[in-house]
């Protein structure tokens, strides 16, 4: 009976129930059956979708008028003729360039912060990761009450420091700063909302890149006679770089593609000066009807998107040769 | 093109002083803290070393060694006690105000750099103008047999090239003192034994007092001027390999060094020591008359590169003892298991501890 059980499946005994293959031995069935299901997401909500875009923004489908017809490139020649498209992509950059820096260099800070050993590190690990945590529309929301035209609280404490309200303050007269009604100060909001909530994540990403560099690099450079910033910027950043550079790409992502916080805080304005694809794209193509220039609007997300898509796959490449 | 170049000033001979050191590692908390509870890693040692000295701390693993090596260093700061090199207390300063450079056990090259960059490295951090830095890495490089390595990363470098490149980084800052722990371990047997004949021509051409931090005593031995023998925190013994050989301060020296170790015979409130390489047949010690007579009942023998290693139990010295002997090549007494043969140790052989304290009598 054993000696039966031992025979190798396929011998000239014949198959014996025990000796043949489960599908736990089938490791070419089970690839198929595991990759199943990142397959099917893959095809159906987002090669689907990407194909549909294409297509809408060769069409002249509206809301009001679904039928399909061809139209070619018409979509994009409308597109390029309308200057808020033009503004909308360089504050698509301007906002990404900016939030990407503050992102990673505040990353940077904090992952400082959630590698030390301190009493009581672990609330300050909490407070640093819940921006993260929090629902975008949710924090975005309560950015704009923060941010309130008359009843801002950063105002009254401005006020209160003596620095806005009275003629001759720093900043100003008037008894509010109407963060959201200048350009300039909507466009900071906006990317001022984005960091506080992308940096916990671009921190956590260093963290574990902080956490992966030998302890005794350090310590041969402090007995090599480093200083704190002559370790950090030629021991410690240098290592980090790879790990940097996958934050800096999630955060280029993560607030390239987003539109809640501008939608939430701005809907765009004041006067489109804080329109981004992403906004102009729903308001033209959800808010206004127009599908296919919609559409056309948001393929321009496509070739950035790649690149960063490229960029990272690199990196982390790097970082499993290193 | 190195070679006809100066070489740079004669090394400071420096000695390196610890007094009442204490250092104590709260349970835990501390991300190097071993076990829990407040560990006292070193518990009140004091040790100075001599001007050009190397000086080895040899000890079982947590035993302390690192902790001081490192203390010394200025990575950890002392619960209690004070670390003066020179004669000056430096015990409050930073590792770059000391003076000494270190070997990391991992070598902790840094992967970014080139061997190059690596070896100027402490140069920079020190302000040296490019020529003269430039000037002394080669210097430190030609004397290491590195130079072919200059434009390397750390990543394409053997072992033993790694620990010569982070020879050479301690090297050009012309430190006070060296501080190496363990920078043997990574290396494979054969390579560690021609890098530590090496290690010692280096220390002994650069003449720079050196405190070398090893678990294997075949390289404390072998390196050490002097060797501390350390054990939970506590120097149990200084002094000249032979004298550490010969004369153990303690059953803990005894038995730590020597391989295999002392053989250890307890007799009344003593315990006898031997070393098994004096435990030879009674007609090879014939011509001696002062000898201790030991019947040894063989149970096992093992040959070992022309050494008879004979295991057996003593009787008549004191309690039945299981022992080892180590007989030379040279002896070719006959012998076999199961019988019982007359052994001999010549009385100035034999040593004496105290049961209870395990110190010297």
């Amino acid at each position: 009976m054993t000696a039966v059980r031992e025979a190798p499946a396929g011998t000239a005994t014949g198959p014996q129930p025990a000796a043949r293959r489960r599908l736990a031995d089938r490791e070419g069935a089970l690839a198929w059956l595991f990759l199943m299901p990142s397959v099917v997401y893959i095809v159906v909500l987002v090669g689907v979708p990407f194909v549909l875009a294409v297509g809408f923004a060769l069409s002249d489908v509206t809301a009001g008028d679904p039928s399909y017809d061809f139209v070619g490139l018409r979509n994009f020649r409308r597109v390029f003729d309308d200057p808020v498209f033009w503004r909308s992509l360089g504050n698509t950059f301007i906002f990404t360039g900016i939030s990407m820096v503050l992102i990673v260099v505040l990353g940077k800070v904090l992952a400082n912060i959630l590698i030390a050993d301190f009493k009581g590190k672990w609330i300050v690990r909490f407070l640093v990761l819940l921006p993260w945590t929090t629902p975008v529309t949710l924090s975005s929301i309560a950015w704009l009450w923060m941010l309130d035209s008359i009843f801002s609280p950063i105002d009254w404490i401005l006020r209160q420091m003596g620095l806005l309200g009275r003629p001759g303050d720093l900043l100003g007269a008037g008894s509010n700063m109407y963060w959201l009604g200048e350009p300039g100060l909507a466009m900071a909001s906006v990317i001022t909302v984005h960091v506080w909530r992308l940096t916990p994540l671009a921190a956590v990403i260093m963290m574990a890149g902080l956490m992966a560099i030998p302890r005794d690099l350090d310590e041969a450079a402090r007995v090599d006679g480093a200083g704190y910033w002559r370790r950090m910027f030629e021991v410690t950043v240098p290592l980090v770089l790879p790990v940097a550079a996958v934050a800096a790409l999630f955060g280029t992502i993560f607030t390239f593609t987003d539109m809640a916080v501008v939608d939430v805080l701005t809907n765009g304005g004041p006067n489109n000066a804080t329109q981004v694809l992403t906004s102009w794209a729903f308001f033209r193509g959800i808010d206004g009807g127009d599908v296919g220039q919609g559409a056309a609007i948001a393929l321009f997300l496509f070739p950035v998107l790649l690149a960063a898509a490229i960029a990272i796959l690199r990196a982390v490449r790097r970082m499993e040769v290193g | 093109m190195a070679s006809s170049q100066p070489t740079p000033s004669p090394p400071m001979k420096a000695v390196v002083e610890v007094k009442g050191l204490v250092k104590e590692f709260d349970g835990g908390a501390g991300r190097r803290g071993r076990g829990r509870g407040g560990v006292r890693a070193i518990d009140g040692v004091d040790l100075a070393t001599e001007e050009g000295e190397y000086l080895v701390l040899l000890g079982p693993s947590g035993c302390g060694k690192t902790t001081l090596l490192r203390t010394i260093a200025g990575l950890e700061q002392p619960t209690a006690g004070d670390v003066l090199i020179n004669g000056n207390v430096v015990t409050g300063l930073p590792p770059r105000a000391r003076k000494v450079a270190m070997v990391f056990q991992s070598y902790a090259l840094y992967p970014h750099k080139t061997v190059l960059a690596n070896i100027v490295f402490p140069l920079r951090a020190a302000g040296m103008a490019r020529p003269e830095r430039e000037r002394k890495a080669h210097w430190a490089a030609e004397l290491l047999g590195i130079e072919h390595l200059l434009g390397r990363k750390p990543r394409a470098l053997s072992g033993g090239e790694r620990q010569r490149v982070a020879l050479a980084r301690a090297l050009v800052r012309e430190p006070h003192v060296f501080l190496l722990d363990e920078p043997l371990s990574n290396l494979d047997a054969k390579l560690r034994s021609s890098a530590r004949d090496e290690l010692k021509r280096f220390q002994q051409e650069v003449g720079t007092t050196t405190i070398y931090v090893t678990h294997d005593q075949v390289e404390a031995m072998g390196l050490g001027d002097r060797i501390a023998v350390l054990s939970n925190g506590k120097v149990r013994q200084v002094g000249k390999p032979i004298e550490v050989y010969d004369d153990p301060a303690d059953t803990f020296v005894a038995t730590f060094i020597g391989s295999p170790p002392m053989n250890l015979v307890p007799r009344e409130d003593q315990l006898v020591g031997f070393r098994p390489e004096h435990l030879l047949p009674d007609a090879v010690l014939a011509g001696m008359a002062d000898r201790e007579k030991i019947p040894l009942a063989v149970d096992r023998i093992e040959y070992l590169s022309g050494d008879r290693h004979v295991y057996g139990t003593v009787t008549g010295i004191g309690k039945p003892t299981r022992v080892v002997a180590r007989l030379p090549a040279t002896v070719d007494t006959p012998i076999s298991a199961g019988e019982t043969y007359d052994f001999a140790v010549a009385r100035s052989r034999l040593r004496f501890f105290s049961a209870e304290t395990g110190l010297r009598i």
